[in-house]
């Protein structure tokens, strides 16, 4: 069997691949916040429950009503979204313009109160989702096995990435957002609802999150506290790609979860904490993140 | 006709003014230092332990959180890294006294303080509370990997052993008024620094930083020094907990610990002295009450209800709002 500083090639590539899977989906949540944070400067500490509330929209819609994946794929984030919507609009929005901390503590608040009533309700031992039917089995690729499922995550949350990108960078409604966070009364003089489009924003965040739960929901445990601690390990990847730009925020993620995974496999102990090592190493050299233009 | 107002006068009536609010606030202290000191007649002294120890932690964040206006989310770092150097020293070294390994505890705290400040003095605002929470979270794997604190079990049976080698703090009185006296004197250094040139400084730098910069200020080096200052008491805030329980264990270093100790500060009144006093009192009852309850399930709601809430609605806090009626309605 061919060996790589003394690791087979198979157990290097499948970690590989983990990683590269686990870092789309730092890269979506990483990506949501950034947009969150970049338009609206509102730091959104509830995003990993946001991210838990979609995969666990998804499994009891199925459970419920039968809802298939590719259904719950629209409807979950749909659903969400509509719920950060309402949390931007009765919340968020009476704080709107004060220090951006207060934001913060807020939606750590409105976490703590999702994540604890869900705690209560479905356990933390984990809800079952099984796979649909046609993501079953995978490709052998010679030196490794590739389960469907997990190329089709990677290809999707690309995709997903991409596409925010293109829009907020490169279309005129990314250009009504930008303006909008520059100079909102200018934006609301040309006869642009900034308010509605804040609210959209936020939504639009939220659901990135959601959508990421949804692909998360078949190969990760669905519990009420799985977004709590990917949270924070998000939170490290947009200090290392800083937080001013969205192409960084998707590279970054998923260089960090490539980083995890080849951790995992030449040093297990240190898997967790890589990607907080890292910060600490980025912080050193260039305090400002690798992408980030604020000082 | 208007008479000519002396200056001296003036002058007079406001040092007259001053000396009255002085023999006030001296009252308001003797009376609460009466009731801290008789208070384990009335209550179990182990519960008071607890509410004096959250609350140093609380005062000790609100001087970088209430004064200085960094919002740092790991002071749980500070806490676990208290509580577990003075356990595993106490638990391993009999010829240590007890002060010892809260020193030492202490000690620890204060360096892996200056080692956070250093590393996140340059980011401002949230960056801020990012960056310290993600080295906490550094803090807590550490922990959660190491041999010595007993993973996931936490570390247990740390004695109490012996004040100064005389003093035996097996004793829950003793080891009560131990504990009153180290809270007083930090209350004390705390307010002692809040109100000296040191603190005026911390204070500009909270209302304007590049004003304070534009004043020829070395901002940085006076953030730091606040930071490791509270990492300090944070520390000794651990230190001291792990020996009242004799226990430390990873609930210490979960981010959750750094979030409470915010909600602490916030409740009670971030950027008052009693504040965090008040809301470590407040938070510690409200969790008892609610675990002895039919909602004892519920405590994470409720307590991220109250956080919402105190930020939407009231966010001086108790003693902020009181302070607002009390100068509206009693001159």
């Amino acid at each position: 069997m061919t060996m790589i500083f003394g690791v087979p090639l198979a157990v290097l590539s499948g970690q590989l691949l983990i990683g590269i899977i686990n870092g789309a989906f730092y890269a979506l949540l990483s990506l949501g916040l950034a947009v969150i944070f970049g338009l609206l400067k509102i730091i959104n500490f509830a995003h990993g429950a946001m991210y838990m509330l979609g995969a666990l929209v998804t499994v009891v819609l199925f459970d419920l009503l039968g809802v298939n994946y590719w259904v719950a794929l629209f409807v979950a984030p749909v659903l969400v979204g509509a719920f950060g919507m309402l949390i931007e609009y009765f919340l968020l929005r009476r704080i709107a313009g004060q220090d951006h901390i207060y934001s913060l503590l807020l939606t750590f608040g409105v976490a703590l109160i999702i994540q604890g009533v869900l705690t209560n309700i479905y356990g933390v031992s984990g809800l079952r989702y099984s796979m649909p039917d046609m993501f079953k089995g995978g490709i052998n690729l010679g030196f490794m096995f590739l389960p469907y499922y997990r190329a089709w995550v990677i290809v999707v949350a690309l995709l997903v990435c991409f596409g925010t990108w293109f829009i907020i960078e490169k279309t005129k409604l990314g250009s009504y957002l930008r303006a909008g966070t520059e100079d909102s009364q200018l934006m609301q003089g040309f006869g642009i609802n900034v308010p509605l489009l804040v609210s959209l924003t936020y939504g639009f965040g939220v659901m990135l999150a959601a959508f990421a739960g949804v692909l998360a929901a078949p190969i990760y445990s669905v519990t009420p506290v799985m977004g709590s601690n990917i949270l924070i390990v998000v939170f490290a990847v947009v200090v290392i790609g800083g937080m001013g730009s969205i192409g960084g925020a998707i590279i970054t993620g998923i260089l960090m979860g490539v980083i995890e995974g080849l951790t995992k496999t030449f040093y297990p102990p240190a898997s967790s904490a890589v990607i907080f090592l890292v910060m600490v190493l980025v912080l050193m050299i260039r305090p400002t993140g690798l992408f980030g233009k604020e000082a | 006709m208007n008479q000519p107002v002396n200056p001296a006068d003036i002058h007079k009536a406001i040092v007259e003014q001053q000396k009255i609010q002085d023999r006030k606030k001296l009252m308001v202290n003797g009376v609460l230092l009466l009731l801290l000191l008789a208070a384990p007649f009335v209550m179990y002294p182990v519960f008071l332990m607890k509410i004096l120890c959250f609350a140093l932690f609380a005062v000790a964040f609100n001087l970088l959180f209430g004064f200085t206006g960094l919002l740092s989310f790991g002071h749980a770092a500070f806490l676990a890294t208290g509580g577990y150097t003075t356990g595993y020293l106490l638990s391993h070294f009999s010829g240590l006294t007890t002060e010892m390994g809260i020193i030492a505890g202490t000690a620890t705290a204060t360096l892996l303080g200056l080692a956070f400040a250093l590393l996140s003095i340059r980011r401002q605002g949230i960056y801020f509370a990012m960056v310290t929470l993600a080295l906490a979270q550094l803090v807590f794997f550490f922990f959660v990997q190491s041999e010595f604190t007993g993973g996931e079990d936490g570390m247990h049976g740390i004695p109490r052993g012996e004040l100064f080698g005389l003093i035996n703090l097996e004793d829950n009185l003793n080891m009560y008024y131990f504990v009153l006296v180290v809270f007083i004197a930090c209350y004390l250094l705390v307010q002692r620094i809040v109100s000296s040139p040191y603190g005026q400084i911390l204070k500009a730098i909270k209302q304007n930083e590049p004003r304070a910069v534009s004043l020829g200020y070395n901002v940085d080096r006076y953030k730091i020094l606040a930071f490791v200052i509270s990492a300090a008491l944070a520390g000794l805030a651990g230190s001291m907990k792990s020996v009242v329980f004799q226990l430390a264990s990873l609930n210490d270093a979960h981010w959750h610990m750094s979030g409470e100790v915010i909600l602490m500060t916030l409740v009670g009144g971030m950027g008052t002295l009693l504040g965090p006093v008040v809301g470590a009192t407040f938070v510690v009852n409200i969790e008892y009450q609610l675990s002895q309850g039919p909602l004892r399930d519920w405590v994470d709601p409720i307590l991220g209800g109250i956080f919402v809430l105190t930020v939407l609605a009231f966010r001086s806090g108790i003693v902020g709002e009181l302070q607002k009626f009390m100068r509206k309605n009693l001159g």
